[in-house]
């Protein structure tokens, strides 16, 4: 083939390597091992540097995303690193955990060649390329303000206000609940789609620039908003959804039964997969059924996968509309997790220990589209199952946790608990008061979580300098 | 980090653990407990408090040396760190004015029902404390009770002080009382509570327990806690630890406090106890 001046597309998306799923599904050692340089440039050349790029506006934070990624085509992975912070103060984990597929990645002109390039992985190359130069630096502080912001809960959302917020030059502290800073990054994501280490690394940035980080404080209960803001200018809640919800039938209190959250954080923030070493007892079960189809769901699945569970996902609807990335779907079905879709748990039978043994499930067909648009589904009548099982994990979803809006005055609440709070800047209904991440939307996503504290950091500075 | 301030064994195998932790004492109400983790790799568990002081900054907690992390707390001595005391977590137990109230408390619960016998008493009621132990030497505070109470009476399983028996015998104890009760609440082990509100049923007594379940975040999060009272699921840590004793169903909250009994036994048989690498 002659020459072009046109680039010739190059429609082989670049593989990023993984541990083979017979050896992942033994460890909890991150699955995907990242790009080496050499694939990472081969997969920015894929780039067509569009001059009106379409991938910048599926990107909740509009990172310029054809900047960095020439950055990378053009091995100068510093300047690549620079771009994509002026936007993501977290592209080591944003470009592990984002649903690209679903945002910037599903906007690529190449989607409809069907070989997008892969934007999230070349922000994760840059952001652990970054990682292995050393500390990194810091970048220049403004000279103090003098004004003082608390941060409630140590998540995505409350680490981007903070980080923002002391580059300005404000005092910040920020107040979490647990023992360790991060939130769902920390006790929920597992280790092996997000390594501690990451955000920890994290974490110690906002320290070194100065943020103060007191663990171990549950707001309302140590300390109330309303004590907070007679000592701080400005308070920020991020404190994310993390309360359970359960199904309400009959054997849902038997031993056996979890949340996924009580799962995920006795194996992650508490470490209970290396029990005794880490003290946190985490039972080894050999069937066990996941509720639900979420991220969370996976999540799950995986993790008693790896402490060696046969795992069933149990999901009332079908494939098409399971809401995990499919990236994670498709990692579950290779480690050999089982799929029962179309299949509802009505109740539990246990044993006379009142442990969980089995599971009673019926079987459902889909109906006409819901208010959500997903086909809503409905149960077969006289198909009722029973598998066998020695855990469940309940992963259907959380919501905020009311322990903040019941301890705090004139803060408005929505009807699933969230708290309200203005879109654009954060603000709630109580004067000097911000709110944003999960707390807010309910259970969304690390970079919504995250851009939101970039909003309320902004109108935060705005009130701060202006009163 | 929170300091050690005081550490000691008070009677066999109960220990007295007073903590730095200026946050908590501050806000600390009769019937609330903290979180407390022994050291890095430590678990987290809760324990009542049984007094602070908000000057001082100190919380003071009473537990029984029962296993693993137990005994981690039980070893700490004066002047060495611990790296989680959270709270005051739940909800405080409701002191009002209810005229005549027994305060009943078992074990590490001796402990902890004395800051809400106290608070009862400065609210106006009479109170009435009832200690229950194996053995004589098992009691623990008396001469505190005996500053608020009416009086104070005791029952031991082998008859070395006041009645013998159980709780069971609690009817006997309210008649010889021969004044009327408006409320009793209870403290201590699982088995206390559940046998003390099956006594009192009959008597139509309210009575209040100080609930136990295991627990991890103490914050509504995890969702481990859960106890059935009446028809509901309720999260011990944020809707308790009190609840009407006649409505918990204690089956399933004794089945559930033995998830763990296989794992428990783990450190001891490694005998991890001894290396466990703690820098507490
Ligand atoms: C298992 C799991 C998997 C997920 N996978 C993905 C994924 O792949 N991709 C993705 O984009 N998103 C994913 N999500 C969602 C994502 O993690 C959240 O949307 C995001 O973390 C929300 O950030 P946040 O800062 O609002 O809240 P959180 O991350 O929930 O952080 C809130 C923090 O506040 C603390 N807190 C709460 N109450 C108080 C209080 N009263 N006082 C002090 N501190 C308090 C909490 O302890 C917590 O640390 C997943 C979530 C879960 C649970
Ligand atoms: C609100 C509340 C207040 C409590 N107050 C006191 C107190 O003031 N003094 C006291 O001695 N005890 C108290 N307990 C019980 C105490 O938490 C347990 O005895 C302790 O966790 C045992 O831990 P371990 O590692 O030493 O023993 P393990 O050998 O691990 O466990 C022994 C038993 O303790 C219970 N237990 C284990 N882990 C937990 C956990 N994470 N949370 C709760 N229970 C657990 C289980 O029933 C278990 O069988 C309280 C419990 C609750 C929920
Ligand atoms: S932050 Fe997420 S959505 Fe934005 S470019 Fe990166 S991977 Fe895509
Ligand atoms: S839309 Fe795709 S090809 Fe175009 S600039 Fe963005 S990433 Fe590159
Ligand atoms: S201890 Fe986790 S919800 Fe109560």
């Amino acid at each position: 083939m002659a020459k072009t001046q046109k680039k010739t597309l190059d429609l082989v998306r670049r593989e990023m390597p993984k541990q083979p799923p017979e050896v992942r599904r033994h460890n909890f050692q991150e699955v995907a091992l990242g790009y080496s340089p050499e694939l990472a440039v081969e997969e920015a050349r894929r780039c067509l540097q569009c001059p009106k790029p379409a991938c910048v506006s599926g990107c909740p934070v509009e990172i310029n995303i054809p900047a960095f990624i020439d950055a990378i085509a053009r091995r100068d992975f510093g300047q690549g690193i620079r771009i994509l912070k002026e936007k993501n103060c977290l592209p080591a984990i944003c470009g592990r955990v984002c649903p690209q597929e679903d945002q910037c990645e599903i906007k690529c002109v190449l989607t409809r060649k069907g070989a997008p390039v892969a934007i999230g992985r070349l922000e994760r190359f840059l952001a652990d390329w970054e990682a292995e130069q050393g500390e990194p630096e810091l970048p220049p502080i403004a000279p103090p303000t003098g004004k003082k912001i608390a941060v409630v809960g140590g998540g995505p959302a409350g680490l981007t206000v903070a980080g923002d917020l002391i580059q300005l030059g404000h005092q910040v502290t920020i107040f979490e609940a647990l023992h360790k800073m991060g939130g769902v990054l920390i006790y929920g994501i597992p280790e092996f789609r997000l390594p501690k280490a990451i955000v920890a690394r994290e974490v110690d940035y906002l320290r070194r620039l100065g943020v103060k980080l007191v663990t171990n404080f549950v707001v309302g209960k140590t300390r109330t908003i309303d004590s907070l803001l007679e000592e701080f200018d400005a308070v920020f809640i991020g404190a994310g959804a993390g309360l359970p919800w359960f199904m309400s039938i009959p054997g849902e209190n038997l031993n056996g039964v979890y949340s996924a959250n009580e799962y995920l954080t006795r194996i992650n923030l508490m470490k209970g997969f290396l029990f005794p070493n880490y003290h946190t007892p985490i039972k080894r079960h050999k069937r066990v059924a996941v509720i639900g189809g979420g991220n969370v769901a996976m999540d799950c699945a995986r993790s008693a996968l790896r402490l060696g569970a046969e795992v069933r996902i149990i999901y009332r609807r079908s494939r098409q509309e399971m809401p995990a990335r499919l990236e994670e779907i498709e990692n579950a079905e290779e480690e050999g997790v089982i799929f029962e879709y179309l299949t509802l748990p009505i109740r539990y039978h246990g044993d006379e220990n009142g442990w969980v043994k089995e599971m009673v499930c019926v079987r459902m067909k889909l109906g006409e589209p819901d208010a959500s648009g997903r086909r809503r589904p409905i149960p077969i009548e006289g198909s009722e199952t029973v598998f066998p099982v020695d855990a469940v994990i309940v992963a259907i979803g959380n919501s905020p946790n009311p322990l903040i809006p019941s301890t705090t005055t004139g803060l408005e609440v929505g009807k699933r608990g969230n708290i309200v709070a203005d879109e654009e800047t954060g603000k709630t209904t109580k004067e000097r008061v911000w709110a944003g991440g999960d707390v807010t939307t309910g259970a969304a996503t690390v970079i919504l979580a995250m851009g939101a504290g970039r909003k309320a950091a902004r109108s935060i500075h705005q009130y701060l300098t202006s009163h | 980090m929170f300091r050690v301030v005081a550490s000691r064994m008070i009677v066999p195998n109960v220990h007295l653990l007073t903590l730095e932790a200026p946050a908590v004492a501050r806000e600390a109400k009769p019937g609330q407990f903290v979180i407390l983790r022994a050291c890095e790799e430590g678990e987290r568990i809760p324990l009542s408090l049984s007094d602070w002081d908000a000057e001082m900054g100190t919380v003071t907690v009473i537990f029984l040396n029962i296993g693993f992390t137990t005994n981690q707390l039980a070893a700490l001595e004066e002047g060495k760190t611990i790296p989680t005391v959270v709270g005051p977590l739940g909800n405080a137990t409701r002191i009002e004015k209810y005229g005549t109230v027994l305060c009943l408390g078992g074990c590490y619960g001796i402990g902890s029902i004395f800051p809400i016998a106290r608070a009862l008493k400065a609210a106006g009621n009479r109170v009435f404390t009832l200690l229950e132990a194996r053995s004589a030497y098992l009691f623990y505070w008396e001469e505190r009770f005996e500053a608020i109470s009416e009086r104070v009476i005791h029952i031991t399983r082998d008859g070395t002080r006041g009645y013998r028996g159980h709780i069971d015998r609690l009817p006997e104890v309210v008649k010889d009382l021969g004044v009327p009760i408006d409320r009793i609440i209870i403290n201590g082990c699982t088995f206390l509570l559940k046998r003390g509100s099956d006594a009192s049923r009959p008597l139509g007594i309210s009575t209040w327990v100080s609930l136990n379940p295991i627990m991890i975040d103490g914050t509504g999060m995890c969702g481990v806690c859960r106890v059935t009272v009446g028809d509901a699921t309720r999260f011990a840590c944020v809707h308790g630890p009190d609840f009407d004793g006649h409505q918990v169903n204690w089956e399933e909250l004794l089945h559930r406090r033995k998830a763990y009994m296989v794992e428990e036994e783990v450190p001891f048989r490694t005998s991890r106890c001894n290396d466990h690498g703690c820098k507490a």
